[in-house]
């Protein structure tokens, strides 16, 4: 696991080399190439998270968890990665108001996700109080 | 993982060559030249970015939406 890490950080820094050679003349080719190396960074990761998910899963199951609940979580957790990932390239555009309407928009669909679920908290808490009348 | 560092530095050999093309078309004058060197090496760049991109979200529909 230890060389994982390393290759992530030798490409990590060699990139970093390569922008700051690149941003003095063309500045939009050096975002691409910011976008391009996060990308094949986060390629390199998801395998790892992949596994993770499956283990999450086989928990959950065990655990006789709904899998609506479980599924819908594991989708939050992609809506927020990958607004987070459009945001952050944005502002590193220098373009912070399209950041911010990319976060608002993540935020957003999220909730909009989250709604079975809050709707059944919130069912289950009014189950336990004892209702007056 | 090793294809990828290549493509790394493709595209900043690519950014580098533009850019100098670029100063050395303007020091002889010809600026509209100059002007479709960067264009060209933005949209050559452009697409092998997008290539990886779409990758990414293949990958991420797969794994995180689990629409495959």
């Amino acid at each position: 696991m230890l060389i994982d890490i390393l290759q992530i950080v030798g490409l990590g820094l060699i990139a970093t080399f390569l922008v700051t050679i690149l941003n003095e003349h063309k500045s939009n080719i050096s975002l691409l190439l910011t976008v391009f190396v996060g990308t094949v960074i986060f390629l390199f990761l998801i395998d790892r998270i992949q596994d993770i998910f499956r283990m999450v899963q086989t928990l959950a199951n065990e655990a006789h968890v709904q899998t609506v609940y479980v599924e819908t979580i594991l989708k939050i957790i992609g809506i927020a990665y990958i607004a987070e990932f459009g945001a952050q390239i944005s502002k590193d555009a220098g373009q912070g108001a399209i950041a911010g309407k990319i976060e608002l928009g993540g935020k957003i669909l999220i909730l909009a996700m989250a709604i079975p679920i809050l709707t059944a908290l919130i069912e289950t808490i009014l189950s336990f109080l004892p209702m007056k009348g | 993982m090793g294809v990828d560092v290549d493509l790394i530095f493709r595209i900043a050999g690519v950014g580098i060559v533009v850019a100098f093309l670029h100063a050395v078309l303007e020091g002889i004058g010809k600026k509209e030249y100059a002007q479709w060197v960067t264009l060209l090496g933005f949209i050559y760049i452009l697409f092998l970015v997008i290539s990886i991109v779409q990758d990414l979200f293949q990958k991420i529909k797969s794994v995180f939406l689990f629409q495959s």
